[in-house]
């Protein structure tokens, strides 16, 4: 059916793209232009200074301390979250029975929001009435201040990297269960054991699954902002702040938004970058079976 | 399909049993990390503040539902008021996505025109954009528009940020679908809205449901938006009231796990009722900025 009626075209995709020129595409530009300006406490004097920002952004301390934790929580959501999920598909895969009880407990935390998350590990963490140091005193054991300026960005990423398990399990059991059988009955055959099966079939065939979980991963890791912001706020001296808590900080308690819109273009220019330099380092043929 | 527990069984018989036993027990260890944390937080919210110091693990002595009714107390940081906050706010986004959307997707699919794919591009792009690009100069257009202290300066933003989605996953459900009918309304002389209203949303009530549900989730977890857009206290969402009430409530860690557990709740309940479209959703979801 193609219907050619000019009046409803317009009609009909006008709130769409009115909306999202005023509240995306429009202040993209307006984000791109703060960043060359200096800017306080949102007034209407702003003065355009060039580079300054990009330069003063190179030489923050805080902005390299962001960076090293980017890169921490990077390999964590790598090596924890979708190889914690891969072992956890493999296992499933391997027991028959259970396997939609483990998928709908497993997913769950991903539903819950990163406030809740948070809020319940600041509980966790907290010196009275938290459950380590329950679990301290039930063992006999003297109670510890637990965010401290070594441990804050570890437990600060503990509760992300938890909470997204569950999420690459799922990917991981629906690639596993898109492989034909009879590449195993075939291998069977030849008397391959279960562990040989896992590492010389399984992971091999998952790939491309394992690919996107990477870009995935890494890009995933740009975004967190709301269980850093509940549970340390970046603190503390900024140990655990990574570029989305610091561009907030800065602008909105800094009340310096030029600088902060820095930080917000030099994010998606990362973004950018990794997802470009991943597609090409991961694009082979794809596996058809 | 054999599985490693059967392989390892078939090289040394008794230790088939032995193998499943390792698995289920590191699969139910991972089960209880998801499931230990909001059990504690369920029944922490049941106890007082003394009691979850002094039995911190144990089923609450009394079951009493002092810390929910306590709740009402904090007048200034009121969880259920934040909770009526949260389901006005979010419904209205929903609501306001599936009509845009909708009607977008409906050109989109069955309408004929030129620089059709320049839609589809500006689609692609505004679903990558992350929303921290546009914080800052949103906080500005809200101003100018004279939203910023209602409803609207955090539902149009959240409309516009998951439009982009909607409508491509909602044109892809709609081209799949058989136009016979739209032909024989329009041969019996429908006009394009009648055939919008009475043919095609009704054929779509399933993509309408599985966008509904995620952008509710997306929405109602939202913490960044209402907490730079929306500065009044009583009009914020619970995610906004959560981030204050470890300041708020001191030591009243009673209060702090009613009010996390009531937050968990309608998206308990979304889960049990509708899992299944939310794992599919928020996998397929990931990719969104």
């Amino acid at each position: 059916m193609n219907f050619k009626d000019k009046r409803y075209i317009v009609l009909f995709l006008s709130p769409t793209v009115i909306l999202l020129f005023a509240f995306l595409l429009y202040p993209l530009i307006q984000s791109v232009y703060y960043s060359f300006t200096d800017w306080y406490n949102f007034s209407n004097e702003k003065t355009f200074i060039g580079l300054d920002n990009y330069r003063q952004l190179v030489q923050d301390p805080v902005v390299g301390i962001a960076l090293r934790n980017t890169l921490i929580l990077t390999v964590g959501a790598i090596v924890l979250q979708a190889g914690g999920g891969l072992a956890l598909a493999l296992l499933t895969d391997s027991v028959k029975r259970g396997f939609k009880f483990f998928r709908t407990v497993y997913f769950f935390p991903i539903v819950i929001s990163g406030t809740a998350i948070g809020l319940m590990f600041s509980i966790i963490y907290n010196y009275d009435y938290g459950l380590l140091n329950a679990i301290m005193r039930a063992f006999g054991l003297p109670e510890q201040v637990w965010l401290t300026e070594h441990s804050s960005i570890y437990l600060v990423l503990f509760p992300i990297l938890w909470q997204y398990v569950g999420f690459y399990f799922v990917i991981f059991l629906t690639g596993i269960s898109k492989i034909p059988e009879d590449i195993y009955e075939s291998a069977q055959l030849d008397g391959i054991t279960g562990i040989q099966k896992a590492f010389k079939i399984t992971i091999p065939l998952l790939r491309d699954v394992i690919a996107s979980c990477l870009t995935l991963a890494t890009a995933g890791a740009l975004k967190v902002f709301d269980v850093v912001y509940i549970v340390t706020k970046g603190g503390p001296m900024n140990s655990s702040e990574l570029l989305s808590t610091y561009m907030y900080d800065k602008a909105f308690n800094g009340q310096n938004a030029g600088y902060a819109s820095t930080i917000v273009i030099a994010m998606m220019l990362l973004g950018i970058l990794i997802t470009v330099l991943l597609n090409k380092a991961v694009k082979k043929d794809t596996i058809s079976y | 399909m054999s599985t490693v527990a059967e392989n390892i069984g078939q090289k040394r018989g008794p230790g088939r049993y032995a193998g499943r036993t390792v698995v289920y027990v590191l699969l139910i260890a991972w089960a209880c990390t998801t499931i230990v944390p909001l059990l504690w937080v369920l029944l922490s919210s049941l106890k007082s503040s003394d009691e979850i110091l002094t039995n911190a693990f144990g089923l609450p002595d009394s079951f009493s539902f002092v810390n929910y009714v306590k709740l009402n107390e904090y007048g200034n940081l009121n969880i259920l008021r934040g909770f009526a906050n949260s389901l006005l706010i979010s419904g209205t986004v929903v609501l306001g996505v599936a009509l845009f959307g909708g009607l977008a997707s409906f050109v989109l699919s069955r309408f004929q025109f030129r620089g059709k794919g320049l839609f589809n591009v500006l689609f692609v792009v505004c679903m990558l954009l992350p929303q921290f690009a546009v914080i800052i100069p949103n906080f500005m257009i809200i101003k100018e528009l004279h939203l910023n202290g209602t409803y609207w300066s955090v539902i149009l933003p959240q409309i516009a940020g998951n439009l982009s989605f909607a409508i491509l996953m909602m044109t892809g459900f709609m081209a799949a679908l058989p136009g016979e009918l739209e032909e024989a309304a329009v041969v019996d002389g429908a006009s394009i809205w009648k055939i919008f209203w009475r043919i095609l949303v009704p054929l779509c009530v399933p993509i309408f449901a599985t966008v509904s549900i995620m952008i509710f989730l997306w929405s109602y977890n939202e913490l960044l938006m209402p907490l730079v857009y929306l500065p009044v206290r009583d009009m914020q969402p619970i995610s906004v009231l959560l981030s204050l009430v470890s300041n708020a409530y001191g030591t009243d860690y009673g209060a702090m796990m009613a009010a996390i557990a009531i937050s968990i709740a309608p998206l308990l309940v979304l889960y049990m009722i509708s899992q299944e479209t939310v794992i599919k959703g928020l996998t397929a979801g990931a990719v969104k900025g």
